[in-house]
């Protein structure tokens, strides 16, 4: 079995309102050093493999296809296996 | 004409759009998103709403239900396709339409009417437009349409923005409100027509676009 963590943002290019207010949200508690906040998504997956190589090519597919938006959204991940 | 109107776990425009295409006597039809044949349609209409709660992203889950294979066979065949709100978000995931509607520039949903010019007057959608300006009701929290220059470049060249806010409502890329596919037969747009066919409602602006889609 492989776990896999995958860390999903936005492009340097795309404006993230979220990540805007957070800003400005922690600037109004007294964290007044910010220089900027982006906010991302995180998933775990754990799935089946027949090995490290297949493993990370069916965690890069399945990123592509469906958890980022390759427009906007840009990713990386690590990629472990898990002992019995 | 006969029309479907497809119907997504958490579509909430669909009865509007169903009422807009009876008052112009089309023969709609409700079918459900898990249908996968669409060959008895002449156009086929994807509502507003909230597809699958917008998880991941909204359009995002929506596009692997059965009958966004037979939504693909009807683009094939050069069938019009029209996806209002959640129905632009998902034909965009989908592939039929580029770039992608992101969260609004200014946080929170924006329910409101917006001036918007009809730039592009010579499609299947807005051909029968005899003013350049019209207002039509927005309501969405993600309705910033974004893509890459290049993208952007393309649509311009071929003509395919048909409708832009006169106000930047929700910051979306060159003020795009509704593009069309590059053949033409696919039209997605953020503003809602189908809540603006009644004057006892207060407004009519969005006949012309039924009244286009139905001019053959």
């Amino acid at each position: 079995m492989y776990f896999g963590r995958v860390y999903v943002s936005y492009k340097k290019s795309v404006l993230d309102p979220q990540g805007e207010v957070i800003k400005s949200g922690l600037t109004h508690m007294g964290f007044e050093k910010i220089e900027s906040v982006k906010q991302g998504k995180y998933f775990e997956i754990k799935f089946a493999a027949t090995d490290m190589e297949n493993a990370k090519q069916e965690l890069v597919k399945m990123i592509e296809a469906l958890l980022i938006n390759a427009n906007t959204e840009t990713y990386r991940y690590d990629l472990k296996e898990l002992g019995d | 004409m006969k029309a479907a109107v497809i119907q997504f776990p958490g579509s909430n425009c669909d009865m509007d759009m169903m009422h807009a295409l009876k008052d112009f006597k089309v023969d709609a039809t409700l079918v459900s998103h898990n249908e996968t044949d669409l060959s008895d349609y002449d156009a086929i209409f994807l509502p507003g709403g909230f597809s699958f709660g917008d998880y991941l992203r909204s359009g995002a889950i929506a596009r692997f239900s059965p009958i966004m294979e037979a939504v693909k066979q009807a683009d094939e065949a050069g069938k019009r396709i029209v996806g209002i709100c959640n129905g632009f978000q998902i034909l965009t995931e989908a592939g039929l339409l580029p770039g992608q509607l992101m969260q609004n520039e200014h946080p929170g949903f924006i329910c409101d009417e917006v001036k918007m010019e009809v730039t592009n007057p010579d499609t299947k959608f807005s051909r029968d437009y005899q003013t350049s300006e019209i207002t039509l009701p927005v309501a969405h929290g993600e309705g910033r349409y974004y893509a890459d220059q290049a993208t952007i470049d393309s649509l311009e060249k071929n003509h395919q923005i048909v409708f832009k806010y006169q106000t930047n409502v929700n910051g979306s890329t060159d003020d795009i409100a509704g593009i069309t596919n590059q053949k033409g037969n696919v039209l997605g747009m953020m503003p809602h027509p189908e809540r603006a066919i009644e004057a006892i409602l207060g407004n009519t602006d969005g006949r012309k676009l039924f009244e286009s889609i139905l001019d053959n």
